[in-house]
C-alpha cells in the first residue's frame, strides 16, 4: 500500500504481468499480478496503462475491483524497487473478475520492511539465553538437521514430531507438500506426523473416500446446473466467497435457467434451490433468503444431530420410493445393511434434530421427488466443517452419502457430493511410514517426543484441548532453554549433545517453519524463514480439481526459502554427515532432495506419481500428473486444468470437469459402498461439558480473517474489526449476565479458559453462542475437549462453557462495530 | 431514540422498501467529469481537494442522508446527522458524518439502513458502520467506506467538505 490513502500508481502498459491464484481460501481465484520499476507510473488514458481503463472520468460500477489494499512496493534481492498491482482476473472462470476480501490483500502481504509484513522471518534464528539471535542457514541446519540425525540414530525416528501443512495455496502446495513428505517419510521414516489442523495423520473424508467416492468429485459449474444445492455445516459466502456469489447465486436468482434448458434437453428445470443444515443462522442462509425466500430452506438442528437428519431422510426416500434402484443393484453394494442399520423414522428425527416433519419433508420432496417427467431431481450436497468437525466426522459423512447413493446424486451433471474445503488442495506425498493414527497432541502431553517441528502451521491456536497442549509444551520446551542457555562457547555437537540430553528429561526441542514467528515463538528454540506464493512458483488445486501455477515474481525476502527447498537443505545436510561416517544405507535414504529451485520438487513428486519404476506416491494429480509441466500450466493460466489431466491436446491441458460419470467408483470392483451409520448421541465427554455448563460454544470461521490471522493480526483493516476472537451471544443472555457488547467475557469449562469480546447478535439462539476460531487472541480451541472419531478427527463444534464478563475495554467500545453481521433485507 | 426517528422510519417503511433508502444511483457515475482537465496535483503531497458547502447542520434531519457530490459532480456523498455524539463527527453536537456512497469492492452505490444505521450493498453485500468511521461490518471490500473530512463554522452552521479519507471506487486518485 502507497502512504497515501487516496490515490494509488497506475501500471504502465509495459508492465510485468503473471497469473496468481489467490493462496488463501480453497476456491482459488484467479488474479493477475502487475509489476514494473517504482520510478515509472501509467497513465490515466486507456491506452497508457495496462489495465486499459480510463481514469480521466469515473470509473462506473463493477468495471474494476482495485483498492488501495491491492498495490504495495516491493524490493528484489538485488536491491531494485517495484510496484506491484494484484487484481482479479475476469477471464478466470472460477470468480469472473470477483475479489474477496482476503483475495484482495494479496498484494498488502506481500514483504514490504515498511508495510504491514515488516514482522516476517528473514533469516533463521536461534532463541539463546534470553532472546533470539539470527544465525546462518548453515547455522541453523547444523543445530536442526544434526539434532534429527542424533535422536534418529540413538532412539530411531519415533521421537521426531512434525504438525505439518498438507495442503494447496499459502504454507502448502504440490512442491512443497511433496518436498516436506519426501523428508519426513522416505528420509527421516517417522510415523509421528500430525496435520496442521487435527492432531493425527489423517483424512477429513475416510468414510466417503472407503465408499468409494473422493470428496471433490463437481465443478463449480455443477452448482449453477442443480435443482436443490444442499449446503451442511457451510457457510460459503464467507468461507468460499467468490464460489457463492459467482456460481450459487445465479442459479437462486435464475440466472443459470437459460443454461440448464440448454444442457438438459426436455427435463423440466427451475430456479434453484438452496437448503442449509446448520444450527446457526450464518450470514449465507440470511442473503439467500434475502435473493429467494421461497427457495431457501433452513434446518436449524440441535447441534451434533446430523447422523440423525441424515438417516431419517434415509429411510424416508427409501420409503417414499424416491431413490435409483437401477443403479443402486448395478454400481452399489451394501444398501439393505445399511438401510436396516440407519433407519430412523422422521418422528425419531424430528425428536433428536428439532427439526418438524414438515420441513424434513419439504427438503425430502424438493431434493429427492421425481420430477414432472419421472426423472429423479439434481441435487448437489456440499459439505464442510459443521460435519468434518462435527459428531461424527466418520459416521456423518457416511449417513450422508448413504442418501446420495440411493438418490444417485453423484456423477451426473448438476450433482455431486462433496466437500467445500478450507484452504486450497496440493497433495503430493509419499505414503505415510506405518499407516498409524498417532494422536501426536496426545502423545506430547504424555511426555514422548524429543523434537517437535511446526511446519507452516500454529497448533496453538488451532487444535483440539488446546490450553493444555500449550501448557505442556512451554513446560517440556522450557528444560531445553534452561540448558541451551548455560551452554558457553559449545560447538553445533556440543549443542546437539546438551539439547538431547534435555530431551532424555522431559524437554522437548521446538521448531516452527513459517512466515512469521507467531505465538509459537513463545516456545520454540529456532525459527526457519519459509516463503510464500509469489516468492516462488507454486502449484495448488482448488475445490474442483482446478490445477494452477502461481508464478514467481519478486524475490522471497532475506533469506526466506520455498518449504520444500527448506526440506531438502535438511535431508542434504544430515545425507553429508552419514557419508563422512560411511553409512551409505542411511546416505540412500536421504538422497534425491537434488533440488536447486521449487519446479525441481514438482518434477520429483506430482509428475512422478504413478510412472513406471517409481515407488509409491500418494498424488492428487495421480499418474497422468506427469503431463502437467510448468510451461504448460504459464500457458494455461488462471485456468488452469482440471485434474486428473486426460491428454495435451495441440499444447493444451484437457482435464476433467466431473468425476465418475461413468458410475465406476473408487473401489476394488468400481461399486460404491454403501456404510452403516446409526445414531450414536454425543460422545461422553461432551456429553458431560452439556450437562454440566449452560453454553454450546460452536465456534468457526468469519469472512475478514484468514486461518490464524498470520497476516491478518498486523493490518489494521481486520485488527481494528476484531481486536480479539468475537462471540455472537444471544442478546437477552447478555443482558442476563451482565455482559453489553464490546466487554471482554471469559468462556470455561473443564478444559480451559479463553477469552472473547462478546458480540450481542440477534440472530443467536438462547444458550447457543458462535465464536471465532483459530484466532491469535480469544483461541476457542482452548475449550473443546480432547474426544475424537475413530480417525482422530476431533469435534471442534461440539463443546460446552460458562460464560462471565471479565470487564471492557474502552478503545473496543470506541472503535469496534457491533453492528449485525448479517445482512438483512431492510431494517429489522 | 427521538420521536422524529421514528416518524421518519415509519414513513420508511411505508415506501415498500422498508428503511433502506437509495442514496446514489449508477446511472450518475457515468457522466463525464466536466472538471477533469482543469484539476492538477503537480507539485503536491497533498491532492487539491475543493471546499464544497453541504448543508446547515441545523438543517439536517437526524438518521437521514443528506445526498451531495463531492469532490466532483461524478462522486455520489452523503451526509448524516446522527443525533447522538459519533465517532469522527463534526457539528455542534459532534454528530455529523460523511461518506462516499460507492461501495469500495466494485463500486455499486450503496444503501443506508436508517435502524440499523450502517451502509449496505447490494450488489456483494458489504455492509459498512456509518457510526464507526465507515469500519466493514461484514463483507467483501478490502477499505472501509472513504469519510469526507468536513468543517464546521459555528459562525455561519455550515458544513462543508474539505478533503476525502480512503480512495473513491474507479478511480486512481480521488481528484480525476
Amino acid at each position: 500500500m502507497t502512504k497515501f490513502n487516496d490515490r494509488i500508481t497506475l501500471p504502465p502498459v509495459d508492465a510485468q504481468k503473471t497469473n496468481m491464484t489467490c493462496h488463501f481460501c480453497i476456491v482459488g481465484c484467479g488474479y493477475n499480478v502487475y509489476k514494473w520499476d517504482a520510478d515509472k507510473e501509467g497513465g490515466r488514458a486507456p491506452n497508457q496503462n495496462a489495465l486499459g481503463l480510463d481514469f480521466r472520468k469515473q470509473l462506473p460500477p463493477l468495471a474494476v475491483t482495485l483498492t488501495p489494499a491491492m498495490t504495495n512496493t516491493i524490493v528484489d534481492s538485488n536491491g531494485k524497487r517495484s510496484n506491484i498491482m494484484i487484481v482479479p482476473d475476469k477471464a478466470c472462470v472460477v470468480n469472473s473478475g470477483l475479489s474477496s476480501t482476503r483475495g484482495g490483500k494479496m498484494a498488502s502481504y506481500m514483504y514490504n520492511a515498511e508495510g504491514i509484513t515488516q514482522e516476517r522471518l528473514l533469516y533463521p534464528q536461534l532463541y539463546m539465553g534470553d532472546q533470539w539471535l539470527q544465525t546462518s542457514w548453515d547455522g541453523a541446519l547444523a543445530i536442526y538437521a544434526g539434532l534429527t540425525k542424533k535422536i534418529l540414530d540413538k532412539d530411531g525416528p519415533r521421537p521426531i514430531f512434525y504438525s505439518a501443512f498438507d495442503h494447496g495455496g499459502a504454507g502448502g502446495g504440490f512442491e512443497n507438500t511433496w518436498g516436506s513428505g519426501k523428508l519426513m517419510f522416505t528420509a527421516i521414516q517417522t510415523p509421528s506426523v500430525r496435520i496442521h489442523n487435527r492432531p493425527a495423520y489423517n483424512s477429513e473424508c475416510h468414510a466417503t473416500r472407503e465408499m468409494g467416492i473422493g470428496e471433490l468429485n463437481n465443478s463449480y459449474e455443477d452448482a449453477e446446473l442443480a435443482d436443490v444445492v444442499w449446503s451442511i455445516g457451510g457457510n460459503p459466502y464467507e468461507t468460499q466467497t467468490n464460489y457463492f456469489l459467482n456460481h450459487w447465486l445465479p442459479n437462486l436468482t435464475g440466472a443459470t435457467l437459460d443454461k440448464k434448458k440448454s444442457w438438459f434437453k426436455g427435463e423440466p428445470v427451475a430456479e434453484g434451490k438452496v437448503i442449509f443444515v446448520d444450527p446457526r443462522k450464518n450470514t449465507t442462509v440470511g442473503i439467500c433468503e434475502l435473493v429467494a425466500k421461497d427457495r431457501v430452506l433452513h434446518l436449524d438442528i440441535q447441534p451434533g444431530t446430523d447422523i440423525a437428519l441424515f438417516n431419517g431422510l434415509f429411510t424416508y426416500v427409501i420409503a417414499q420410493g424416491w431413490i435409483d434402484k437401477d443403479f443402486i443393484a448395478k454400481h452399489t453394494t451394501g444398501f439393505n445393511e445399511a438401510a436396516a442399520a440407519n433407519k430412523l423414522s422422521l418422528e425419531q428425527c424430528s425428536q433428536i434434530t428439532g427439526v418438524s416433519i414438515d420441513k424434513l419433508k419439504k427438503a425430502a420432496e424438493w431434493s429427492y421427488k421425481p420430477k414432472a417427467n419421472g426423472q429423479l431431481p439434481r441435487t448437489m450436497h456440499s459439505y464442510e466443517k459443521g460435519i468434518i468437525w462435527g459428531n461424527d466426522n466418520y459416521l456423518i459423512q457416511s449417513a450422508v452419502v448413504d442418501l446420495v447413493l440411493a438418490t444417485h446424486n453423484v456423477g451426473r451433471r448438476g450433482t455431486g457430493v462433496v466437500r467445500m474445503g478450507g484452504h486450497q488442495e496440493g497433495y503430493t506425498r509419499p505414503p505415510h511410514p506405518t499407516g498409524e493414527k498417532i494422536y501426536i497432541d496426545q502423545e506430547i502431553i504424555k511426555g514422548n517426543g524429543k523434537m517437535m517441528t511446526w511446519w507452516a502451521c500454529n497448533n496453538f491456536q488451532t487444535s483440539n484441548n488446546a490450553q493444555q497442549l500449550r501448557e505442556v509444551v512451554l513446560k517440556r520446551a522450557q528444560i531445553v532453554k534452561a540448558a541451551m542457555s548455560k551452554a558457553r562457547g559449545a560447538s553445533p555437537a556440543e549443542m546437539i549433545d546438551i539439547i538431547y540430553d534435555a530431551t532424555n528429561r522431559g524437554g522437548l526441542f521446538v521448531a516452527s517453519i513459517n512466515l512469521y514467528p507467531t505465538s509459537l515463538q513463545e516456545t520454540a528454540h529456532l525459527l526457519l524463514p519459509a516463503t510464500q506464493p509469489g516468492e516462488m512458483n507454486l502449484t495448488s488445486m482448488n475445490g474442483e480439481r482446478r490445477l494452477r501455477l502461481s508464478q514467481k515474481f519478486m524475490d522471497p525476502p532475506g533469506e526466506a526459502k520455498p518449504d520444500c527447498i527448506i526440506a531438502a537443505m535438511v535431508a542434504n545436510h544430515i545425507k553429508v554427515a552419514y557419508q563422512k561416517e560411511g553409512n551409505q544405507s542411511m546416505v540412500t535414504r536421504f538422497s534425491g532432495f537434488d533440488w536447486t529451485k521449487e519446479e525441481d520438487a514438482f518434477n520429483d513428486g506430482f509428475r512422478r506419481a504413478g510412472q513406471p519404476g517409481v515407488g509409491p506416491i500418494d498424488s492428487q494429480g495421480g499418474p497422468t500428473g506427469v503431463l502437467a509441466t510448468y510451461p504448460l500450466l504459464v500457458k494455461a493460466g488462471n485456468n488452469g486444468v482440471q485434474l486428473p489431466i486426460k491428454e495435451v491436446k495441440d499444447g493444451k491441458l484437457i482435464g476433467t470437469p466431473m468425476i465418475y460419470a461413468d458410475n465406476k467408483f473408487d473401489t476394488k470392483d468400481g461399486r460404491a459402498i454403501f456404510k452403516s451409520s446409526p445414531w450414536p448421541g454425543l460422545p461422553k465427554p461432551v456429553q458431560a461439558q452439556k450437562d454440566k455448563y449452560a453454553f454450546w460454544i460452536n465456534n468457526g470461521r468469519a469472512n475478514e480473517v484468514w486461518q490464524t490471522a498470520y497476516h491478518d493480526q498486523y493490518n489494521e483493516f481486520v485488527r481494528g474489526r476484531y481486536p480479539m476472537a468475537y462471540l455472537e451471544i444471544n442478546p437477552a443472555d447478555a443482558t442476563a449476565l451482565g455482559i453489553s457488547g464490546g466487554d471482554v467475557v471469559e468462556v470455561f469449562n473443564d478444559y480451559g479458559s479463553t477469552y472473547a469480546m462478546a458480540y450481542p447478535v440477534a440472530d443467536a439462539k438462547p444458550k447457543q453462542t458462535f465464536m471465532l476460531f483459530g484466532y491469535v487472541r480469544g483461541v476457542a480451541g482452548d475449550v473443546t475437549t480432547e474426544w475424537v472419531d475413530r480417525n482422530i478427527i476431533p469435534y471442534y463444534k461440539g463443546t460446552w462453557a460458562n460464560i462471565k464478563r471479565v470487564g471492557s475495554i474502552a478503545d473496543f467500545k470506541k472503535t469496534v462495530s457491533l453492528k449485525r453481521r448479517a445482512y438483512t433485507p431492510a431494517s429489522a | 431514540m427521538s420521536s422524529s426517528i421514528e416518524s421518519r422510519r415509519n414513513f420508511l417503511k411505508t415506501t415498500g422498501i422498508g428503511s433502506v433508502a437509495a442514496v446514489g444511483s449508477a446511472a450518475s457515475l457515468l457522466t463525464e467529469n466536466a472538471n477533469a482537465a482543469q484539476i492538477q496535483a503537480v507539485g503536491t503531497t497533498v491532492l487539491p481537494y475543493p471546499t464544497k458547502a453541504v448543508s446547515k447542520a441545523g438543517a439536517m434531519p437526524i438518521n437521514t442522508p443528506v445526498a451531495f457530490n463531492y469532490p466532483d459532480a461524478d462522486s455520489p456523498c452523503v451526509a448524516i446527522k446522527m443525533g447522538e455524539k459519533t465517532n469522527g463527527g463534526v457539528g455542534p453536537n459532534g454528530d455529523i458524518v460523511a461518506y462516499s456512497t460507492l461501495c469500495t469492492h466494485m463500486g455499486c452505490p450503496v444503501n443506508y439502513d436508517t435502524q440499523n444505521r450502517v451502509f449496505k450493498c447490494p450488489c456483494h453485500f458489504s455492509q459498512f458502520d456509518s457510526q464507526n468511521l465507515g469500519q466493514m461490518v461484514c463483507g467483501q471490500a478490502t477499505e472501509n467506506l472513504p469519510r469526507i473530512t468536513l468543517n464546521y463554522d459555528s459562525k455561519t452552521d455550515a458544513i462543508s467538505a474539505v478533503a476525502v479519507t480512503g480512495l473513491i471506487y474507479g478511480r486512481a486518485a480521488n481528484i480525476i
